[in-house]
């Protein structure tokens, strides 16, 4: 399969920030270092046109070594096409620049991504939780946060 | 239970009774408080094919011009103040009823960011189950409400001033 043009793009003008690159199925996902997220997210909608963030989102991989990854979805309305731009974050170091001078859509998807996950964003207007209570304690998204909430007893099963 | 002040037990005081409670019960209008799911079958309901009007339902938007108010939906940890605060602005007598199964006990919603029945913080009268439940259901509910009102005891002396509203089930 020939590589995405994009990927060649990115790799000319960041070559030693793209960490891996993969394609799956007609899908790119880009792994790119956290610290020039925002030269590439303004290249990519500025340079090459996607202009739609659609998704800013956090994983968990509770275990591995950078436990966070932040997945950025991005669509390009003109050429209706899409890419993905992943970061790995460390646990110890959870801050990643805010992409919201780029897409403006990025504050409130930042902000759901703070309160789930943890992760904080350097430079962001208003990082404040979204989803949860405004006083909540924790981030429930996380691998290892109990699903029916602190203080509660687990799911015990089918009781009957 | 202290000294109940009703107006006497005879039967003026009854029929008195009786007129009001059925007018209330007659007359119920809530104040939707459509959250999820359970709203689209409280629309449903008040719709054309089950008509809540001929019950003499009528929603108002206004919890000041409301004297019920339909749960309809799953109540989050964050909805659950501002349920609070239109609950408190509600003129007596107010009722509550909690449709479907979220709000009757968070449903299958046994999580962190969900209110495990809103019977943690207002006085339910009527929990209807479903998920949600069928407009028939809601009917049911209802009714099964308006029969409450109506064995009220002493609720023309407590629109009056004498006393209180006894409501025994």
């Amino acid at each position: 399969m020939s590589e995405h043009a994009v990927v060649g793009k990115l790799k000319g003008k960041f070559s030693s920030s793209v960490l891996e690159v993969k394609e799956f199925r007609g899908e790119t996902t880009i792994t790119v270092k956290k610290e020039d997220i925002v030269a590439i997210c303004s290249y990519l909608k500025k340079d090459l046109g996607y202009n739609f963030l659609c998704d800013v989102c956090g994983v968990d991989y509770l275990g591995q070594s950078p436990r966070f990854m932040v997945v950025y979805n991005i669509y390009s309305i003109g050429t209706k096409d899409r890419i993905r731009v992943k970061v790995p974050v460390e646990e110890s170091d959870a801050v990643v620049d805010t992409v919201s001078c780029v897409w403006s859509t990025a504050n409130w998807l930042e902000r759901e991504t703070w309160d789930m996950m943890g992760i904080s964003f350097k430079g962001h207007p208003d990082l404040r939780r979204i989803l949860m209570p405004a006083d909540w304690e924790g981030h429930p998204q996380r691998k290892d946060y109990p699903l029916q909430g602190p203080g509660r007893e687990p799911y015990q099963g089918r009781l009957s | 239970m202290g000294v109940e002040r009703t107006l006497g037990n005879n039967v003026i005081t009854t029929s008195l009774d009786a007129v009001v409670n059925w007018a209330r019960s007659r007359s119920l209008w809530p104040m939707t408080f459509g959250l999820a799911c359970c709203a689209i079958e409280m629309m449903a309901t008040g719709a054309a094919r089950f008509d809540l009007d001929r019950f003499g339902v009528l929603f108002r938007a206004s919890p000041r011009q409301a004297d019920l108010i339909v749960i309809a939906g799953t109540v989050t940890k964050k909805m659950l103040p501002v349920i609070k605060v239109v609950y408190e602005q509600m003129p007596e007598p107010k009722y509550v009823i909690a449709m479907g199964a979220c709000a009757c006990s968070g449903g299958i919603f046994d999580t962190y960011s969900t209110v495990q029945g809103i019977d943690e913080a207002l006085p339910v009268d009527v929990y209807i189950p479903g998920c949600p439940p069928r407009p028939e259901g809601l009917l049911f509910g209802l009714m099964k409400l308006q029969d409450k009102i109506k064995a009220e005891r002493n609720s023309f002396g407590a629109a009056i001033g004498v006393g209180e509203r006894i409501s025994e089930i």
